[in-house]
């Protein structure tokens, strides 16, 4: 049995069912992430995990202990929120602090773990300042020194970066990642975006209308996208008699498929192609490589490898 | 283009200082005219109203009991209106939307119909309030509740109590809706939850409702006038009386301006250390 | 979220109950048989409603509060408007202190406001007219116009007008297609809430009316100095089936929490 395993967990508000027979089991030390549109159910996946939902049916698991059974301020799980959820009327010492406080951790036991958590997010010099004062970066910041302080068996991160722009938000993967090596933290991830959960996680759970629709590392969902839904929701694909094709993987070539250029959009380190061709309107993605490249109303042929 | 924003208040400053400014003014120069049962008043400069009401006991009594009300009522309506708003804050809609109009509705309807109810249900010794809490085993014998600072002070409280609401309300609509979970998660219990979370936040709000009802209370008339009847006074029913019954006019205007000034300052400086107090923190 | 517990509804309950019992037995002992307070009745009787018809000056008293709030909460209204626009689209010297005086009946005590309008109305020999009301209700209903109005010009896009001049229309198509029927729902509300502020308001106007010019609220509380007998509860009946009756209606329109509430709180 896996350190947390979830088992045909679901959860139905009225007659919708927004988690519809979960079977997940996340090993120690591993980074996964719950990746779908809006409304499939991760989040709510998540708060069952948290305790903050109840589930209708199932069970969740925790080194083989029955979680569910254990009151949400027991659990120890550390949450990094959406909005963050810092507490506004706290110093950013205090709102770390807290969590120990809960557990009865001494005091000068805490100062030496809040001052050491903050210094692994960087945020040791702000210890005194209250969170309005802090930008949108270090309060998610905050929130992670929060969860991470208190030592948790599993560390759940609810869409923590999307509040950040799109530069910010490459950073702060880059650093979250490199922190969750360090502390070694078992992690789930819920995130809607693809890109996001690909560069984090060891293995991605692609989640539709409350189901997992593949659970796999995020290179295999990547290439092997076991439903097209998957495929669609990865990455940009094709559909070529009935198989997934990625636009990167069609090259021009002096045979293959014939087709016409239709449209033709630079994109800084690549083109983005749209053919016409028999078996219909295709995207082929080439890298910029300096060369000359076919323009608008060409003939070309299109060549891939099986997938 | 300079000029636009003036333009734009001038009708509503012009009116403004026809009839608030001048007529203040004219009020506060009334407390230092004199006035005798003859002669009427007379526009002279004296100190005598604000001698005679510093002076006299009879006055503090009557400030005393106008104040000592007001902070009872403020506190009743803090420590049972801030535990309804949280209540309410909690409730899905339509509930919460209907609730929110059943306990702020009152404030619309005529404090006159209000205070009348509050007369009704004190009525006497056997009135229906003290059946209620003799049967319920809360008193052994019958509260005066008629003619009583009690009296004025329940209806008061009830009159006043959905600004409170109101005031908390607002302040926990700004509440992250995860913060308690944020809480519960680092294993924080309910009251812990309570205490250390949600009340420092609705802080803010609770003072601010707390200034409000205590300027509301120390000033409230028709209230007061129908519950206390005709002996026991504060000091809008002081005022009033010196008004429209001994037509003193000069002590009715020392009476008002000095209810003018405490407030005023009172809500000055309650506003202030508020604000220095969270600004920091809330912004 | 998690739901309130059972000491929390029962906390609720009680807390609804003592919220509405004056105004529920107001209405109750509304339509006692009996000529004398008796609470509580079984039996009841519309003996008490029909018996305000005789009583013409509580008849002529309402239809002096309709009106007045009606004309007070237009003006008052109708002086907000600039005022707020002034407020919520330019940096000016004074601006806060302009607020501050326009929302300052709200801090000033009714009892000290109604001894100076007395003083003043006296004064100008507006003592006890129709005229003096008028002018004393817009100053106390200003704050509650001024902060809706103020809300929905605050609220108001100006890239809205600015997509209307970027079509071609002159500043009067826009203020008229575009800025005043934007604000109207705001001006409306404004209008209400005032309306209603007026028409409850007896403390100040306790001090003004004269015999002629007495409010509603105003005739109920100098009976009820007298004596409070089952008249006065079918006339307060009255008052509260006619505001429940608005409250309802004011709420389908904008959602009264709204109205209560205001958006912008930048006015205060």
């Amino acid at each position: 049995m896996a350190f947390l395993q979830l088992d045909a967990l679901s959860k139905a508000f009225g007659p919708h069912k927004a988690v519809d027979g979960l079977t997940l089991g996340v090993e120690k030390g591993e980074f996964v992430s719950l990746l779908g549109p809006s409304g499939c159910g991760k989040t709510t996946t998540l708060q069952m995990i948290a305790g903050f939902v109840e589930p209708s049916g199932g069970a969740i698991r925790l080194e083989g202990k029955d979680l569910l059974a254990v009151k949400p301020a027991k659990r120890g799980l550390g949450i990094v929120f959406q909005s963050y959820a810092l507490f506004p009327h706290m110093s950013v010492a205090e709102n770390v602090a807290f969590g120990l406080e809960m557990q009865g951790v001494a005091k000068a036991e805490r100062a030496k773990r809040v001052a050491e958590t903050l210094g692994l997010v960087g945020l040791g010099a702000f210890a005194a300042r209250f969170p309005r004062q802090l930008s949108g970066g270090q309060q998610q910041r905050v929130a992670l020194a929060r969860a991470l302080v208190i030592r948790p068996q599993i560390l759940l991160l609810d869409e923590p970066l999307s509040n950040l722009d799109a530069k910010l938000r490459e950073e702060m993967q880059i650093e979250l990642r490199q922190i969750q090596r360090t502390v070694g933290t078992t992690t789930i991830l819920v995130t809607h975006d693809q890109a996001e959960a690909m560069a984090l996680s060891d293995r991605i759970v692609v989640m539709n209308q409350g189901r997992a629709e593949q659970i796999a590392p995020p290179h295999e969902a990547y290439e092997r996208p076991a439903t097209p839904f998957v495929a669609n929701f990865l990455g940009k694909t094709n559909l070529i008699d009935g198989k997934a094709v990625r636009p990167e993987r069609i090259e021009f070539a002096s045979s293959g498929l014939a087709g016409t250029v239709r449209t033709r959009i630079f994109q800084g380190n690549h083109w983005l192609y749209q053919v016409e061709t028999a078996s219909g309107l295709l995207t082929v993605i080439r890298q910029n490589a300096g060369g000359t490249m076919p323009e608008e109303g060409a003939s070309v042929h299109l060549a891939w490898a099986a997938p | 283009m300079k000029a636009m924003p003036y333009l734009l208040v001038l009708p509503a400053l012009v009116l403004f200082a026809a009839v608030v400014i001048v007529p203040l003014a004219m009020t506060v120069a009334l407390s230092f005219h004199d006035w005798g049962q003859y002669k009427g008043i007379e526009p002279v400069f004296i100190l005598k109203n604000w001698r005679e009401v510093l002076e006299d006991s009879y006055y503090y009594e009557v400030f005393g009991r106008t104040f000592r009300i007001a902070a009872l009522v403020t506190l009743l309506s803090a420590v049972f209106g801030a535990p309804e708003a949280y209540i309410l804050n909690r409730m899905k809609s339509p509930w919460r939307g209907f609730f929110l109009l059943v306990i702020l509705g009152p404030l619309l309807i005529s404090v006159v119909a209000r205070t009348l109810g509050w007369a009704l249900l004190f009525g006497g010794n056997s009135g229906l309030v003290n059946k209620a809490l003799m049967s319920a085993g809360l008193i052994s014998a019958p509260i005066p509740f008629m003619f009583t600072e009690t009296g004025m002070v329940v209806a008061l409280a009830h009159v006043l109590m959905p600004y409170m609401v109101l005031s908390v309300w607002a302040a926990l609509q700004r509440l992250d809706p995860q913060i308690e979970n944020a809480a519960v998660a680092l294993g924080a219990g309910p009251l812990t939850v309570l205490r250390r979370i949600v009340l420092p936040q609705a802080m803010p709000g609770i003072l601010a409702g707390a200034v409000i009802v205590f300027s509301l209370a120390a000033s409230a008339f028709a209230t007061p006038a129908i519950i206390g009847g005709r002996r026991l006074k504060v000091a809008s029913t002081l005022a009033y009386d010196e008004f429209l019954n001994t037509l003193n006019w000069p002590l009715g205007a020392t009476v008002a301006v000095i209810l003018l000034v405490v407030l005023a300052t009172l809500v000055i400086v309650a506003n202030r250390l508020v604000e220095r107090r969270y600004a920091q923190v809330f912004g | 979220m998690s739901k309130n517990g059972p000491i929390a509804l029962i906390y609720h309950t009680l807390f609804v109950i003592f919220m509405l019992a004056p105004i529920v037995v107001v209405c109750w002992v509304a339509f006692t048989p009996e000529g004398f307070l008796s609470f509580p009745t079984t039996d009841w009787s519309l003996r008490w409603f029909r018996a305000i018809a005789r009583y013409p000056e509580f008849i002529s008293a309402f239809w002096q509060s309709l009106g007045l709030g009606a004309l007070s909460s237009a003006l008052a209204v109708g002086f907000s408007v600039p005022a707020a626009l002034a407020i919520a689209r330019h940096r000016f010297r004074g601006r806060e202190a302009f607020t501050a005086l326009f929302m300052s009946p709200l801090m000033i005590p009714y009892i000290v406001l109604g001894i100076a309008f007395l003083r003043f109305f006296t004064e100008i020999g507006l003592s006890g007219s129709f005229t003096g009301l008028v002018l004393a209700h817009i100053i106390v209903v200003f704050p509650f116009a001024l902060r809706l109005t103020l809300a929905s010009a605050i609220g108001l896009d100006r890239s809205i007008e600015h997509a209307a001049v970027s079509l071609g229309a002159s500043e009067w198509t826009v203020l008229k297609r575009v800025t005043l029927p934007l604000v109207v729902p705001g001006l409306a509300s404004g209008w209400a809430l005032a309306f209603i502020n007026s028409f409850d308001e007896v403390t100040m106007t306790v001090f003004i009316a004269g015999p002629g010019t007495a409010t509603l609220p105003v005739r109920m509380f100098l009976y009820i100095q007298d004596n409070i007998d089952p008249l006065v509860t079918s006339v307060s009946a009255c008052v509260i089936a006619i505001t429940v009756a608005g409250l309802v209606a004011l709420d389908r329109a904008y959602g009264l929490e709204r109205l209560l509430v205001g958006r912008g709180h930048d006015g205060r």
